[in-house]
């Protein structure tokens, strides 16, 4: 433990409502609360206390009270508390600062400064209740032109076409590994994509080969720079692969799962020895250019007789547009773009809240570019990292995205309360541990359906908000940029985003 | 042919692989001898999708044995051979230069190359083997999981990195040469021996950078090295008699394949190269 940081949280408990039941206790894996005895009463440790709340909505009384702790140094803009208790860590470890989940630093959620358009008397609105109203998207690549055949009443499609996968909403699971989050997290995903008619993502950790065939369909599998669990019967079992060259949470450095989490379970799904770290390089080793990526984009096609996507992730950089082009070039069928505030199970501190660029900008940016150069319907886009709400997904499709990528809102549907200590392996919500004392407190077949009534609910907004366009397939919002406005945005921004003002 | 997009020739999009492939039965009439269980195929002028196309094709007629002559430079021969439902371990002879990403994905076959191969030699593989009469370019055996590979001469950089084990598949390769930096980056499981048979009486390796970031595996050196060639997270240790009998095992097979003398080669040197800390990153973190 660290000398004098300040607590970061406060806990207050109603003594008169307490019963000694003792729930907090049981409940805090951080080891906050404890009873003594003899004087039948709980103390609180609040050092430990990461502000998850689990105590808090599980205590029967409502008795618990944990709020973040104002007792603070000088008040000073540049010097804040997160600065100074950082550095006091490092002072005394000398170590990497790490952290879990999205950046929380004050950029522009320029999703907030969006705002969609409906209509109004010169074109009607639909109601999606009575009218149809299409969700269905499809991901990969499109033909250039469509060749069709009217041969005695029955049409052709004479155009070869390239292998796409149908989602019934473009909403889709994004890469958290088993390894990373629990089984039953992991499971969760699984099943509620499945349910659904959507794809979840298995990260870098592999598939679990008892999951393969009944969600193999569902499945979009990595192919990392560690390669773990990547082989022939892996790269086949899914629906579409995805190399993932970066993160938005940490672009531009690789990953550790650290060998106390590799338990035999893990191990055996990724592929290694139990115990060992598992070691995620920076770079993958045989990709140092575009022609490399391709080299590894066609090695993946051909392992998979070609009939498999392939999609390349990456982080949402500087040149974002240029290295999409590229990545369309080298035969990519779908290009993943991770924002600045997508998440992680860890990620050094200073990389997670300082590196990358916000996902709408570089979304607007790959879309225009790939546009321009005519090559926009060579891949599909999925738009990853800080979509929160259904608006932001609709907002998404409109600056060009083909469907997005949702993790942490799904983490936050199954219980996640954004703690941010992912990287601990003591989550009290039993979604980033492997602790089976935590991780039963997920069940399933409960937060599958939390899961499925999630999709749900957002489709259905979905559906809405297009209905009030006067659109009925999402397709025709896709890049369709006349349906946003901007509002308390700089000239430079409007640009990037390509969007006119609110009022124009 | 280039297809453009009608507005801008310079943003035309060209299709590297897979512009103008021609069908593969076609291909297979024109191109394709079978015999018995043997095939042999006139790889001259098929893209690289062409190729794996007839091959699959040929092994699909139940042919095991596979002769595929005239190959110049086309990629990840022997990749597109996953039959989960009917595999039979096939042997697939190459001649001349196949290109890079030979065998990735590999699975149980057997690939011998009568020439020198290129780079991604056994990416990933996952078993099987390969044997180059020849040498090989850069990340030999990245990622590879299960399997042998034999090459005779020289290899280039990043070979064996990342390479690792598991339960019942401990990957092997071997090098008759010498290799350029980065042998073993982050390697993490299977055995790599370099025998140094293309240096001279006493010269010693050039590679730098040698184990950095290892965490598994071993490696067995023929020849000299100096300390400061090797990655700080490897350590270089006398042989013990199991190990002498591994690389005893692995030198006669070798000679099987390439000829040379198993004995004179096991007289020289050996070290033995193992990572210090399975861990190596584990005390960077301030939590
Ligand atoms: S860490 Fe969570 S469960 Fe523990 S005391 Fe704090 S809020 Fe309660
Ligand atoms: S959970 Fe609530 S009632 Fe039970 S011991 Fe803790 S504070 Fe008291």
């Amino acid at each position: 433990m660290y000398s004098y940081l300040l607590p970061e949280f406060m806990i207050e408990r109603l003594e008169n409502r307490c019963i000694r039941c003792r729930v907090c206790e049981r409940q805090c894996a951080n080891k906050v609360h404890e009873y003594d005895g003899e004087l039948d009463k709980l103390f609180s440790t609040e050092e430990n206390c990461v502000g998850c709340q689990r105590c808090v909505v599980l205590c029967p009384t409502n008795a618990l009270y944990v709020r973040p702790r104002v007792s603070d140094y000088r008040p000073n803009s540049s010097w804040t508390r997160d600065k100074m208790q950082n550095l006091k860590k490092q002072a005394e470890t000398g170590g990497v600062i790490l952290t879990g989940s999205g950046n929380d630093k004050p950029y522009r959620i320029y999703w907030d400064h969006l705002v969609l358009n409906a209509s109004q008397v010169t074109n009607p609105s639909i109601d999606p209740l009575r009218e149809p109203m299409e969700l269905k998207t499809f991901l990969g690549r499109k033909p250039d032109t469509l060749k069709i055949n009217f041969d005695e009443g029955e049409v052709k499609i004479e155009s070869e076409l390239h292998p796409n996968v149908p989602i019934n909403t473009p909403i889709v699971f994004s890469a958290m590994s088993y390894g990373a989050i629990s089984y039953q997290a992991y499971k969760s995903l699984a099943i509620a994509a499945k349910e659904f008619g959507t794809l979840f993502n298995t990260g870098e950790g592999g598939l679990p080969v008892h999951m393969r065939k009944e969600f193999g369909n569902n499945t979009i599998v990595q192919c990392a720079s560690g390669r773990f669990g990547v082989d022939p019967e892996y790269l086949n079992s899914a629906r579409i692969i995805e190399i993932k060259i970066g993160q938005g949470a940490k672009p531009g450095i690789g990953g550790h799962l650290p060998g106390e989490k590799v338990s035999d379970d893990i191990a055996q799904t990724r592929m290694i020895p139990r115990g060992t770290d598992a070691l995620s390089p920076a770079p993958q080793h045989d990709i140092y250019s575009i022609e490399d990526l391709s080299m590894l984009i066609y090695a993946l096609k051909e392992a998979t007789n070609y009939e498999k996507p392939v999609s390349v992730k990456i982080a949402a950089v500087h040149n974002v547009a240029a290295i999409a082009s590229g990545i369309v070039r080298a035969g990519a069928d779908i290009v993943a773009i991770d924002g600045l505030r997508g998440g992680t199970g860890a990620a050094p501190l200073a990389t997670r809240d300082n590196v990358g660029i916000p996902l709408e900008l570089a979304l607007a940016a790959v879309d225009k570019r790939l546009r321009q150069e005519g090559i926009r319907h060579k891949c599909s886009i999925l738009a990853a990292g800080g979509i929160r709400c259904s608006a932001d997904v609709i907002k998404a499709i409109a600056l060009g995205a083909d469907a997005v990528y949702v993790g942490t809102a799904a983490l936050v549907a199954m219980g996640c309360t954004l703690c941010h200590k992912c990287y601990t392996g003591k989550c009290n919500w039993g979604i980033c541990t492997q602790d089976p004392y935590l991780t039963k407190r997920l069940n399933p077949e409960i937060s599958s359906k939390k899961l499925i009534n999630l999709l749900k609910g957002w489709s259905h907004e979905i559906q809405e908000m297009l209905g009030g366009m006067g659109i009925n397939a999402i397709e025709s919002l896709r890049g369709n940029r006349e349906h946003l406005r901007g509002v308390g945005l700089e000239e430079w921004e409007l640009n990037v985003l390509g969007v006119k003002g609110a009022g124009e | 042919m280039s297809r453009m997009n009608g507005m801008n020739v310079k943003f035309g999009y060209r299709d590297n692989f897979l512009g103008d492939i021609r069908p593969v039965d076609e291909l297979f009439a024109q191109n394709v001898i079978i015999e018995g269980n043997r095939g042999v195929i006139n790889a001259q002028g098929m893209r690289h999708k062409e190729i794996n196309d007839v091959l699959r094709e040929t092994a699909k007629k139940g042919v095991t044995d596979i002769t595929v002559n005239n190959v110049f430079g086309q990629r990840y021969i022997g990749t597109r051979l996953y039959f989960p439902q009917n595999h039979k371990p096939l042997t697939i002879e190459i001649n001349k230069f196949p290109g890079n990403d030979l065998g990735a994905f590999l699975n149980g076959h057997k690939i011998i190359v009568n020439g020198n191969a290129q780079d991604g030699v056994g990416n990933t593989m996952d078993d099987g083997e390969i044997i180059v009469h020849g040498r090989a370019g850069d990340v030999v055996a990245m990622s590879m999981r299960g399997g042998k590979i034999f090459i005779r001469d020289n290899v280039g950089y990043r070979t064996a990195i990342h390479m690792k084990e598991y339960r019942d598949k401990l990957p092997v390769l071997v090098i008759g040469g010498t290799a350029q930096d980065f042998l073993g980056e982050y390697m993490a499981g299977g055995i790599v021996i370099l025998l140094g048979l293309s240096l001279k009486n006493g010269e010693p390796h050039r590679a730098n950078y040698i184990g950095t970031g290892m965490h598994g595996g071993v490696i067995f050196l023929r020849g000299n090295v100096e300390q400061h060639q090797l990655g700080k997270e490897v350590g270089a240790r006398e042989l013990d008699d199991a190990d002498k009998k591994i690389v005893a095992k692995y030198v006669h097979e070798y000679c099987s394949h390439f000829g040379g003398n198993a004995e004179e080669i096991l007289s020289g040197r050996f070290i033995k190269l193992l990572p210090v800390s399975l861990r190596p990153y584990g005390k960077i973190y301030a939590y």
